[in-house]
């Protein structure tokens, strides 16, 4: 699909806990949540999320816990733990500067020089 | 939070599945089928197993987690290999279970003091010289008043008397104790009360019996209204005062007694005076607790000086022995030095069992690692740390030593508690106290995760070494290892082993089973035996003989007996009894040392030797007149009329004398016999009249026409009728040989223990061999096949050095076991290893093994494909 964008390694991470920052998810939701915050452009392979989701919960990243989704299915939702919204605003932070210095080398042209 | 934080399959499985059903639910809602929505929701997500695998990787870590994830992982891995696990398994079960039944012996009987208080400062007072513990009982109050060291010091007997409490009289073993036995002991009554010092008032003065709990228990039923009830012993009353706890046996661990009377009562219970008898030594055995601070050797040397003065003021009845001290358990060393010995044998047995099992399991790892060689060096590759993979090894090491070792630890309990309710010698209260405890569990965890570690750290060595780059790349490492390793020289020795003990048991069963169906100079079958001891009934002196007439006479009425006769002790069922020196007629001296046989000596009545059919060579049988105004005469066997006068034929009609007194003339020669064991050497043995030899403790050996077993009950009640307060025990005469067989079952069955033991240690060992062999040339075998190959050839290069192993362990085992049986015979009547069965069974045996040992080895090289191999490389 052209619209979409190749997720840089890490980033997943990133925008998972963002994706559960904005309020308690399973883990189908967060895959729309992230579709829609990235305007389509970020889709993820929906079997690649679980794994990343266990790992940020060993991390102590994401608590879990089982509830009911809207249209009543059982369902397993995580949230931010405070150590989450920590690394959160770190790598929000890191990105930015990542991106704004990626941004800034690209714009490079010979005059600035 | 979860100790094991990671999730558990089924949640992972929960989740994806209510991933798939929330997805499904959104593509229903464009437009979709149910099922098409829910198809192509799973088909989405992908292979859902791919993905929890994944999961569990991800939410596994370090540390608890990843050692769950290892045993997981582990678990699956060797369920996959059923009958390499199979095989392992067992062979540490085999191993843990024989340490756990050992271990259990030696705890119950050399670790584990007396189950009383203060057990470390309790002795009992040993004469050094025969280790005897014996004493007479005038000694005994003099070193009891006279010491300085214990606190207190009490005696015992053994009495052996007929209990009678208005039903049925039973011969009963109890111990006579001095009256501050049990304040000496410590031991509180669990009933009642129990006798004190106080209550003794010089011979015979206080006729107070006290029940053990186990007693109590059977006999009484546990009926506490049996304090102050009056029970007969050896036809005395004696006043039940209490019970003993359920744990106090008194202080021998093998021999219990059902009662305790007050030792000063022993003299009208045994018959003969001993209290003032200082020559007599009756007591069975004092002890003590030391006072605090005194040392065993203090106390010793205190016991020293007062037998030395006992010495000088007693010069005739009381010789000086230097006094030790020692455990009274197992009466000192003279049960405890054979008993340590004979355990710690076994206990190096059994650690020698769990090394041979450690190394063929650990040849089987090294089989197995050598199969993973390409696992392993993938996930190094991967990036797994080299910690990771030995743990991973380690940890399916110790996770089949832990199974084993449950599984062994469970069979091995279940041995243990059919020993501890084993009697082995229903007559005597003889009991094999090995009651697991939580140390025989703890030993048995330590042993199983110490052999784990042991036998899985064989193929780290190799694990480590792996290149993960040329072991993908796939180097085709065909070297063969061709010399004679360690390894082989002790599978060699195991199969040995196993095949001397096969054969030894099959030996031991095949000689046991013909010893049932031999000639003992007697026919057991069909008589009964019934032991009468007339003392217990109280009959005393001219009362026994005509007693004895009136019980031959009742029992000779009873129809369906064929005939009747009395013997001091019956042939075969009582394991040994009375003998005498016999001498020369013309001798002019009788001492031991000229006696011309030592003979041992039946006392029958005139019925007897017919009653067991003992065949009459020459002379005449005993009669009613050879009594007491007849002369003296006496029937011989042919053993002993040889060696008395050069032939049987010879012997009628001639004298030999018993003392310088007593001529006795020959009348008749019967054939030898067994006497004591079925393996004896012909024993001289004579006959003479109950009449002209009295005595009150006789067996009565009854004849049926058919079938005994209708009779006993008419033989019970006709005794009973007799006198209601005899006590009666009735045997057929071919289970009481049950005692002098006993020997030869031990043997057979504890053979046929250990050769499976030495079956299942070859059976893994050959495994482990013909399993490494294969997995090492897998490649080759796949070219040799590819090449074309017959199954016949790659069969003799996979599993010819595993078969060549097992031949030459036979070979030397069979031929060990032929020479072994000789041994045996000392043991087992008529063990011959000439045996066509025998050498038949152990050859199919050992044939059998190596055709178990080799099939999947021999199935994995005959299925190699070479071209998946191949595709491999």
């Amino acid at each position: 699909m052209s619209g979409e964008a190749q997720l840089l390694p890490g980033t997943l991470d990133l925008l998972i806990l963002k994706a559960v920052s904005l309020g308690p998810l399973h883990g189908y939701g967060i895959l729309l949540r992230i579709g829609q915050i990235s305007g389509q452009a970020l889709l993820i392979e929906q079997g690649a999320l679980y794994p990343a989701l266990f790992r940020l919960v060993r991390q102590g990243l994401l608590e879990a816990n089982w509830g009911t989704s809207d249209n009543n299915r059982r369902a397993k939702f995580y949230e931010l733990t405070a150590a989450g919204k920590k690394r959160l605003r770190a790598e929000a932070e890191g990105w930015r500067r990542l991106a704004a210095a990626v941004a800034s080398a690209l714009a490079a042209t010979p005059e600035t020089l | 939070m979860n100790l094991f934080r990671r999730p558990p399959d089924d949640e992972i499985d929960e989740e994806l599945q209510s991933h798939i059903l929330l997805r499904a639910d959104d593509l229903e809602r464009v437009g979709l089928s149910r099922p098409e929505a829910e198809r192509r929701a799973r088909t989405e997500l992908g292979g859902a197993l791919r993905y929890r695998e994944e999961c569990q990787d991800a939410a596994g870590g370090t540390g608890v987690e990843s050692v769950v994830q290892d045993l997981r992982y582990g678990t699956r891995v060797l369920r996959k290999a059923p009958g390499f696990t199979g095989v392992a398994v067992l062979t540490i079960a085999l191993a843990i279970g024989a340490n756990v039944v050992l271990f259990a012996a030696l705890n119950a009987i050399i670790l584990r003091p007396l189950d009383l208080p203060q057990p470390e400062s309790l002795y009992s007072v040993h004469r050094i010289a025969g280790k005897s513990a014996a004493q007479s009982y005038p000694d005994y109050i003099d070193l009891r008043d006279r010491n300085t060291s214990f606190d207190g010091l009490a005696a015992y007997d053994f009495i052996l008397a007929g209990f009678d409490s208005g039903t049925s009289p039973t011969r009963s073993w109890g111990i006579a104790a001095s009256g501050n036995y049990f304040d000496v002991l410590r031991v509180q009554p669990y009933l009642g009360r129990l006798f004190h010092a106080a209550d003794e008032h010089g011979p015979n003065s206080a006729p107070e019996i006290v029940l053990t709990y186990a007693f109590w228990h059977s006999h009484f039923r546990s009926d506490p209204s049996v304090i102050g009830r009056v029970v007969q012993l050896n036809k005395h009353p004696y006043t039940i005062i209490g019970v003993t706890p359920p744990n106090f046996h008194g202080t021998l661990l093998f021999f219990w007694g059902d009662f305790f009377v007050p030792l000063v009562n022993r003299e009208e219970i045994v018959g003969t005076p001993f209290m003032n008898d200082r020559g007599n030594r009756v007591i069975f055995m004092t002890l003590g607790h030391l006072k605090p601070g005194v040392t065993p050797g203090q106390a010793a040397a205190d016991l020293d000086a007062i037998s030395t003065r006992l010495e000088q003021d007693y010069p005739k009845e009381h010789k000086h022995a230097a006094v030790s001290l020692a455990r009274p358990n197992l009466y000192g060393d003279y049960v405890g030095g054979p008993a340590r010995a004979f355990l710690t044998a076994l206990m190096l047995l059994g650690a020698l069992i769990l090394v041979a099992a450690c190394a063929n399991l650990g040849s089987l790892f090294a089989a197995r690692a050598a199969d993973r060689s390409r696992e392993i060096a993938l996930r190094l590759a991967l990036g797994a740390g080299r910690f990771r993979i030995v743990r991973q090894l380690l940890t399916e090491a110790i996770l089949m030593s832990v199974a084993g070792g449950a599984l062994g630890l469970c069979g091995g309990l279940v041995v243990v508690r059919w020993l501890a309710a084993w009697q082995p010698f229903p007559q005597y209260p003889i009991n094999i106290p090995v009651s697991p405890d939580a140390r025989v569990v703890v030993v048995a965890a330590v042993l199983a995760i110490a052999s784990g570690l042991f036998f899985g750290a064989v193929p780290i060595r190799q694990a480590l070494r792996t290149d993960p780059y040329e072991v993908v790349k796939s180097t085709s490492r065909t070297t063969v290892e061709r010399r004679f390793t360690f390894r082989d020289a002790l599978v060699v020795a195991q199969i040995a082993i196993c095949a001397v003990l096969v054969t030894a048991s099959l030996v031991a069963v095949r000689g046991l089973t013909r010893s049932l169906h031999a000639h003992f100079g007697f026919d057991p079958e069909n008589v009964l035996l019934a032991e009468t001891v007339l003392d217990m009934a109280g009959y005393r002196g001219g009362e026994v003989a005509p007693m004895q007439k009136r019980m031959l006479e009742a029992v000779q009425a009873i129809p369906g007996v064929a005939a009747a006769g009395l013997i001091s002790w019956p042939p075969l069922a009582t394991g040994g009894g009375d003998s005498a020196s016999v001498y020369d007629d013309a001798g002019a001296e009788f001492t031991p040392r000229t006696a011309a046989a030592t003979a041992l000596h039946f006392r029958v009545s005139p019925g007897y030797l017919a009653s067991a059919r003992t065949t009459l060579l020459a002379g005449r049988m005993l009669t009613d007149h050879d009594d007491t105004t007849a002369p003296r005469v006496a029937i011989v066997n042919t053993v002993l009329a040889q060696r008395l006068f050069g032939s049987p034929a010879a012997a009628v009609g001639h004298y030999f004398r018993f003392t310088e007194a007593t001529r006795v003339q020959v009348v008749g020669v019967v054939e030898t016999g067994k006497y004591a064991t079925l393996t004896e050497v012909p024993q001289p043995a004579v006959f003479v009249p109950l009449s002209q030899w009295p005595s009150s403790d006789t067996w009565l050996v009854v004849r049926a026409s058919g079938d005994p077993q209708p009779i006993a009950g008419s033989l019970r009640t006709a005794l009973h009728d007799l006198d209601a307060g005899l006590p009666v025990t009735i045997e057929s005469w071919s289970s009481g040989m049950d005692l002098v067989l006993f020997p030869a079952r031990v043997a057979s069955v504890s053979l046929g223990v250990l050769g499976l033991m030495g079956a299942v240690l070859s059976l893994s060992g050959v495994f482990g061999i013909a399993a490494y062999s294969v997995s090492r040339r897998m490649r080759e075998f796949g070219i040799r096949i590819a090449l074309g190959a017959q199954r016949k050839s790659i069969l003799s290069a996979a599993l010819g050095r595993a078969l060549r192993l097992l031949a030459v362990g036979s070979a030397v085992g069979v031929a060990l076991g032929v020479l072994g049986a000789r041994v045996l015979a000392f043991i087992v009547y008529d063990a011959t290893p000439r045996d066509p069965l025998v050498l038949g069974g152990v050859l199919a045996v050992m044939f059998a093994l190596g055709l178990l040992a080799t099939w999947i080895p021999a199935q994995r090289a005959l299925s190699i494909d070479p071209l998946s191999l191949l595709r491999q490389e």
